[in-house]
């Protein structure tokens, strides 16, 4: 049975892109077949992250206003046999996304793929309602960070009454994802800890991400973190909340912080 | 060494326990209003009906506030009434 997964935050920055493509492969490379789609509409960037920037022909607002087919404006992964991108239109604003055009392009993409994975732009306008409106679960990709944390509230909030699901009286089964988590912060008193946030939001926790420049290289060349650095901490961190996603039951592992005796004994000093 | 202690030692205060708290403190006034009808715009809407039906009145002066504190909350209605309303009423008696 085919999933629509909303990938969302409210706030900006904090991982939507970065997780929409690293859950996308890392689904793709369990065997399912996948799309992810661009909804960030004039800002689109899942195409530069998946390294599909120079293969954009069609947009999702050209199928949606029907000026080209499905199968078109599809773009294949050239690593993945079972991953295709549906990049945003980076010409047209927000306005062009209708309830209706995007409904229909959302059911054709159910019938063709497993997992249909959609980026929410940033915001709780027109391009980020659209982008859950169809949604069968979400991903909350949240910081450790108070503005994170109440961005991430309103979201749910919005879940919880904007979607198709909830007006039928049914969930979105919805998903927490912690990004940037920097342990050495946590261990200091700096930053929300897991705890925190969970209690806080009141949702189930899917994973969480450590800090870690393996992010920004796979970003930089252009290649879902779990195919850049699939041993790093990040892709095996996505690796297994995309095993939680269908359904397996992974135990959580919270990054801990990795220092030698000598750091501890250098970090006391300058401090 | 537990992280209390080496906080102890190095001498600084977490500030994530004060994260936690205002989040807490602020969602929870956020979730109550979610959904709502903004509740002192009506409220200024009603008033300024009610009192319009007997003084005559400058609706940009019509002030509500809403107070909110940990016990009790305030409501605060400031109504500026022109002067010349005084002057009729004593034109009538």
């Amino acid at each position: 049975m085919s999933k629509v997964l909303v990938v969302t935050s409210g706030k900006g920055g904090v991982g939507k892109t970065t997780t929409t493509a690293a859950l996308g492969a890392a689904l793709a490379q369990r065997g399912d077949k996948v799309v992810v789609v661009d909804f960030d509409v004039g800002l689109r960037n899942l195409d530069l992250v998946m390294g599909a920037e120079r293969r954009v022909v069609f947009d999702l607002i050209n199928v949606v206003q029907g000026v080209a087919k499905l199968p078109q404006a599809l773009i294949k992964d050239k690593r993945l046999e079972n991953l295709w991108l549906l990049p945003a239109s980076q010409t047209r604003d927000k306005d062009a996304l209708t309830e209706e055009g995007v409904g229909k392009v959302i059911a054709d993409l159910r019938s063709r793929f497993d997992w249909v994975i959609c980026d929410s732009p940033a915001g709780i306008e027109r391009g980020a309602s659209m982008a859950m409106r169809f949604a069968d679960e979400a991903v909350i990709v949240t910081n450790p960070e108070v503005s994170s944390v109440r961005d991430s509230d309103r979201i749910i909030g919005m879940l919880d009454s904007k979607t198709v699901r909830a007006e039928k009286g049914e969930r979105v089964e919805k998903h927490i994802l912690i990004t940037r988590y920097d342990p050495a912060r946590a261990a200091r008193g700096e930053m929300l800890t897991i705890d925190d946030i969970l209690e806080i939001l009141a949702t189930p926790l899917l994973g969480i991400i450590p800090e870690s420049q393996d992010v920004l290289k796979a970003s930089n060349v252009g290649t879902p973190v779990t195919l850049s650095n699939a041993d790093g901490a990040p892709a095996r961190a996505y690796m297994d909340a995309a095993k939680r996603l269908c359904g397996e039951n992974v135990t959580m592992h919270v990054p801990a912080e990795r220092r030698g005796l000598m750091d501890r004994l250098l970090r006391r000093r300058a401090a | 060494m537990s992280m209390g202690l080496l906080r102890l030692l190095r001498g600084n205060k977490a500030s994530a326990p004060v994260a936690r708290e205002r989040l807490q403190i602020l969602l929870a006034h956020e979730r109550g209003m979610r959904g709502q009808p903004d509740l002192l715009g009506v409220l200024r809407e009603e008033i300024l009906a009610v009192v319009s039906k007997h003084v005559t009145l400058d609706p940009t002066k019509v002030i509500v506030r809403l107070e909110r504190g940990d016990e009790v909350s305030t409501l605060e209605v400031d109504i500026e009434v022109p002067n010349d309303f005084e002057r009729k009423k004593a034109a009538v008696a």
